[in-house]
């Protein structure tokens, strides 16, 4: 037996070993980030003389953003940018979730190669197919419109959704659902009202990982969706770079106001998923 | 009103058989208990009877009615499983009265079916938590309750102690004993354990690997079991199975209960070593290496002091002994 305090004591070193090492790994990933923000409000020329100073009385300039303000239609592609990435992940969700219920829950021929086949998409890049759904989009008369972009977004997002989902609706009480089936609800209900609910957390975590490629996008807006009313933030911010003069300014400004909904939505997520955590279901 | 009845009732998952040609009928008002060791496919067929699983081929009838594919809730019946399964985001009241929400009876009626049976289950306090504001005891009454509320014509209850501590399990048998006096309801009741079957069953169905192996009151399979199988599921401590031909009776193997050997120092029986001994207070349990039947357990009722390695002579009952062929097979008539 070894001495609880001693051990209590090498507990603790663990504990802030693990926090140094977390701590300095928060640093590093955010430090870019960082960058971003404090030269988002200097000089042009304070970017380029010291791009790691804090921003001073002297150099302090908030340009940048009065230029993403006024120049384009910033408010429009934000807007544009919020759609597209609140609905897909919406049906994303769904359509995942309802997926992987019937996946893990009803035995039906095919169930197997169905999940396979509809796993696949996350070893296959979606871009791949970019001329194909190209020729589909404008067969369908979709390109320039933001639907484009949610139909290809949600087909994106639903492999990953599937395959994690569905591992935790395995989870789900088969006497809960059996107890529900006795009661009288329907499956419908079943899903939304038990399987869902319980599931929370998982959702969360996969709303998380659907969202940031979307938002960050530049590949899709730029073929199907490229006109000036459905430009995303991503393809908006590009007037900024030019082929031979970049405006930094308003470049740092527009990522500057970029991360912020992402921020919002994470933490909108996250709640959620301690909450699931801390609650727990009742066996 | 509750009959049910199984006419060649079989399950396979693919190829695999799980219940194999199973007849039973279970009268109104009757305590059926389906006990087998695990995995012999006693919740598969209670699962069947609830409707939650498709019956492969056979008839299952409630009331005379044939009810292969009608769904599970409309066979008036009300199931209780291991695991509780309250439905977590509701609290007590709800669940109990979900059922009967879902099948549109007024609001006054569902409460009032609800706080009646709260009260028969101590649980009028409890109404508005939530299961996970509850104990294990007070959780699986809610259970309970809520197959209640249905007043169903059929009781299904799937291994419901087995989740309980030692303790709360014989007050919940208990209750559960009361519960069918009172009701006078038809139960189906499914146990791995043994000791559940024979307290609470009015008739005990045995299985084994999907087949019924003997049904009959609990008695009647204490002391007139079919086969070996039987003979060694019901009675604790187990059935000790001696070698026939060392002891010159016909068959295999000379089934004896613990119960029915005596213990003596000298004379003429089956000389043994105590190997170990267990004392209980009221009974106590000895256990003694012989050749060539292994290890005999020994029930004597009171204290003794028999210790490890003392020499003892076993006497079989015979008269009480059980006679079994190669294939497990009960040899009758029993020889005296
Ligand atoms: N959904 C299923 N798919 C395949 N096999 C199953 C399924 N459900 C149960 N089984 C098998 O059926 C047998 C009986 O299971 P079960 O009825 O749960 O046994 P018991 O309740 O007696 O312990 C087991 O061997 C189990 O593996
Ligand atoms: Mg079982």
């Amino acid at each position: 037996m070894s001495n609880p305090i001693t051990s209590a004591r090498g507990n603790l070193g663990r504990t802030a070993a693990a926090h140094v090492i977390l701590i300095a790994y928060t640093i590093l990933a955010l430090y870019p980030v960082f960058l971003i923000l404090i030269n988002s409000v200097k000089q042009r020329r304070a970017i380029f003389n010291d791009p790691l100073a804090l921003p001073t009385a002297e150099t302090f300039d908030p340009i940048g953003f009065q230029t993403v303000l006024e120049q384009g239609n910033f408010l429009l592609y934000f807007q544009n940018s919020m759609i597209v990435t609140v609905v897909s992940l919406f049906f994303v969700l769904l359509f995942g979730a309802m997926a992987a219920f019937a996946l893990a829950e009803y035995r039906f021929r095919g169930n197997l190669l169905m999940g396979l086949y509809l796993a696949l998409g996350i070893m296959i890049p979606i871009r791949l197919g970019t001329v194909a759904i190209l020729e589909i989009m404008v067969a369908a008369g979709l390109v320039n419109t933001l639907t484009s972009l949610v139909l290809v977004y949600t087909a994106q997002g639903l492999p990953l959704a599937v395959f994690i989902l569905q591992e935790f609706m395995r989870q789900v009480s088969d006497d809960l659902k059996n107890a529900a089936r006795i009661d009288g609800l329907s499956e419908y209900r079943i899903f939304f009202t038990i399987a869902l609910p319980l599931v929370r957390p998982a959702m969360a975590t996969v709303a998380v990982f659907t969202m940031i490629p979307i938002w960050n996008d530049l590949w899709f807006p730029l073929i199907l969706a490229p006109g000036e009313a459905t430009k995303t933030l991503t393809l908006g911010s590009q007037i900024f770079l030019g082929q031979y003069v970049t405006d930094w300014n308003a470049v740092l400004a527009a990522l500057s106001l970029a991360i912020f909904p992402v921020v919002v939505l994470y933490l909108i997520f996250s709640r959620q998923l301690i909450r699931g955590i801390t609650k727990g279901a009742v066996k | 009103m509750g009959q049910l009845k199984l006419e060649n009732a079989c399950k396979s998952f693919g190829t695999v058989d799980v219940i194999r040609d199973v007849n039973l009928e279970v009268k109104d008002g009757e305590f059926c208990v389906f006990v087998g060791p695990s995995g012999c496919g006693k919740s598969t067929l209670l699962r069947m009877i609830a409707g939650l699983e498709d019956i492969s081929s056979g008839d299952i009838l409630i009331d005379g009615q044939v009810v292969n594919t009608t769904p599970p809730s409309q066979r008036e019946i009300a199931m209780v499983f291991q695991s509780y399964a309250l439905y977590p985001h509701l609290n007590v009241r709800d669940n109990m009265g979900l059922g009967l929400k879902q099948a549109g009876q007024p609001k006054a009626q569902v409460a009032q079916s609800v706080d009646r049976a709260a009260e028969m289950l101590d649980l009028s306090a409890y109404l508005t938590r939530r299961p996970g504001e509850l104990s294990g005891g007070q959780r699986q009454r809610v259970a309970i309750g809520r197959a209640i509320v249905r007043k169903p014509k059929l009781f299904l209850f799937d291994e419901p102690l087995s989740n309980l501590d030692a303790a709360l399990r014989v007050q919940t048998r208990i209750e559960i004993a009361n519960l069918h006096r009172e009701l006078g309801a038809t139960i189906v009741y499914v146990t791995h354990d043994q000791v559940e079957a024979m307290t609470l069953a009015d008739r005990i169905v045995v299985l084994r690997d999907g087949r019924i192996e003997q049904v009959g009151a609990p008695m009647e399979l204490y002391n007139n079991p079919a086969n070996e199988f039987v003979a060694g599921f019901i009675g604790s401590p187990k059935m000790n199975f001696l070698n026939a031909s060392a002891l010159g009776a016909p068959g295999k193997s000379v089934g004896v209960r613990p119960e029915h050997i005596t213990l003596s120092d000298s004379g003429a029986g089956i000389d043994g070593r105590v190997s170990h001994v267990e004392h209980l207070g009221g009974e106590t349990l000895v256990y003694i290496n012989a050749d060539p039947h292994g290890l005999v357990t020994v029930r004597l009722f009171g204290e003794h002091a028999y210790s490890v390695n003392d020499r003892l002579i076993m006497r079989p009952d015979m008269a009480r002994a059980f006679h079994f062929d190669d294939n497990g097979q009960r040899l009758h008539p029993t020889p005296a």
